[in-house]
């Protein structure tokens, strides 16, 4: 069984749309995770920004990373935030494999919460809402 | 080596659950007992500072602005200050010692005011600790989590939690203790929401919230305002109370100010203000005599610990583990008024209003004996700022 979404009445409002965030939220359209990297230096920069923090390079351009990653560390929640927001879900800070230290916060889907752990391997999938694709994650196995 | 700025009053009103009171009632209470306790007249006030101001949209999460407090009290005051954008919640203190050192003002009315617990009621239940459970989209730093369910600092704060244990092999049963020990002390605080005994059974027992944190990990909203006057220290005879020294302080941002990619994970901004905090002051950790540490989760007060260098790094799950070193006979004594976890949450405003009573010798049944430095720290995640105290001779 999968893990339980936060779905229906009950999901948690989607980000607004802007010009330095568009391509993170809407790559999952095209199956692609896009990520903020520098050019110049070839760092990877999430959240999305128009300048490199490492060279200051304004050479900053969306690039498909590779979707993978392991789970960083991770919060099985069991309180509904909001009116018909379904719990438990697990919440997760999953480190990409294109670079050590490049982190996103995301919902791990397909898993029982009581089998993530520190260190599990996960791969991304695309959720859309409206005109937003949630990049989740799951377990690779589990591909 | 000191700021030059000194407390030279503190007040604070009724504090509860659903006291059902406006929050500019209480932060009328807190200003005006601030005021007696100084001896100041309003006239003498020529400075206000508030965290975070009144811009904010959650209901109840910020009970006054600056504009609303200069007006109410009929002020005149050359400089002022609020915002969210500051060194933790007591950025609004620092702003008032940065003012006071530049010759901006003389004496500073600061206060902070939350009303959450009525104004959750009067919401219909929206609460301002959760970020985006009313609006339609979310913008900015926020968009990267609440999308993901990361709506509540709780979900936040769990995965430091996870990580700390991770790293570290920090224990529930460690951090239960430190929610234990705090239950203690607020039955010794007539302010206290919480006053009845805390087992680590029931800590133990209690409903998950985000795992690794269940409910007794989470402060508790609660209706109430605080306020301080910050002066310089020449403008401080004739005045009513004892002094409060601020001794040093510090506002450092360094790393990445987000939830996810500071440091090793299992650290947050305090690191960078611990590491500053000691650069500015001949005292060392090994001189506090009591800690009032950050506390909406008891995951952040660990980390404050080992921030601070009151602990080494990664060893704060042994130091509280048993209570007796941070209990108020023991090594540290740690939230002695029970913190925001028991006395109620008051956004860091209460960690330093028991500082000065402890400094002040006014802290009743849990008075730490000769009590002549305590740190107070605020903040969690990006969000932090310290301050050094002593007590004025």
């Amino acid at each position: 069984m999968a893990s339980p979404q936060p779905d229906g009445s009950g999901h948690p409002p989607l980000p607004e749309l802007e010009l330095d965030n568009r391509a993170f939220w809407t790559g999952g359209g095209r199956g692609e995770l896009l990520i903020s990297r520098c050019a110049a230096c070839r760092r990877w920069l999430h959240p999305p920004v128009p300048v490199c923090r490492y060279c200051l390079s304004t050479d900053v351009i969306s690039t498909p990373a590779v979707g993978t990653g392991t789970v960083f560390s991770f919060t099985v929640n069991h309180q509904p935030w909001m009116p018909g927001m379904a719990v438990p879900f697990v919440v997760a800070v999953v480190e990409l494999d294109d670079e050590p230290g490049l982190r996103l916060v995301t919902r791990l889907t397909g898993v029982e919460p009581a089998d993530v752990r520190v260190g599990l391997p996960v791969r991304v999938v695309f959720e859309q809402h409206e005109d937003v694709w949630l990049p989740l994650f799951t377990p690779r196995e589990a591909a | 080596m000191t700021t030059g700025a000194v407390i030279t009053g503190v007040g604070q009103s009724a504090v509860g659950r659903r006291l059902g009171r406006s929050g500019m009632s209480l932060t009328a209470e807190a200003v005006l007992a601030a005021l007696a306790d100084a001896g100041l007249d309003r006239a003498d006030v020529d400075g206000v500072s508030t965290w975070p101001g009144a811009h904010s949209p959650a209901p109840g999460f910020s009970g006054a602005g600056v504009f609303d407090v200069v007006d109410a009290f009929g002020l005149n005051v050359r400089w002022f200050s609020g915002g969210s954008e500051t060194a933790g919640q007591l950025g609004a203190v620092m702003n008032a010692v940065a003012a006071v050192e530049a010759g901006l003002a003389r004496h500073v009315l600061v206060f902070r005011t939350v009303w959450e617990s009525t104004a959750t009621t009067l919401a219909q239940g929206r609460r301002a600790s959760v970020v985006g459970s009313g609006a339609a989209r979310v913008n900015g730093w926020t968009s990267y989590l609440v999308p993901f369910g990361a709506m509540s600092a709780a979900t936040w704060a769990a995965l430091y939690a996870t990580r700390h244990m991770h790293d570290f092999k920090t224990t529930r049963e460690q951090l239960g203790w430190l929610a234990v020990i705090q239950r203690q002390y607020a039955g010794l605080n007539p302010k206290a929401v919480y006053t009845d005994p805390l087992t680590l059974d029931e800590y133990l027992a209690a409903r998950p919230i985000a795992e690794p944190l269940g409910l007794y990990d989470c402060d508790v909203p609660v209706d109430g305002s605080t306020a301080f006057i910050v002066s310089r220290a020449d403008a401080t005879s004739g005045l009513n109370a004892p002094g409060v020294r601020i001794e040093a302080l510090s506002s450092a941002l360094g790393g990445r100010p987000d939830w996810f990619s500071y440091g090793d994970g299992s650290e947050m901004m305090a690191t960078e203000v611990g590491r500053d905090l000691w650069t500015r002051t001949d005292l060392r950790p090994s001189d506090v005599d009591c800690a009032q540490l950050y506390d909406g989760f008891t995951i952040f007060t660990l980390m404050w610990l080992e921030a601070l260098g009151l602990v080494p790094r990664g060893e704060s799950g042994p130091f509280v583990e048993g209570g007796t070193r941070i209990d108020v006979g023991g090594d540290l004594p740690v939230n002695t008024s029970g913190g925001q976890l028991s006395a109620g949450r008051l956004h860091g405003f209460g960690h330093l209003h028991e500082a000065c009573l402890q400094l002040r010798s006014e802290a009743g049944h849990r008075q730490v004996f000769a009590a002549e430095v305590a740190v107070v720290a605020a903040g969690g995640g990006p969000l932090a700022g310290a301050l050094l105290l002593t007590r004025e001779r």
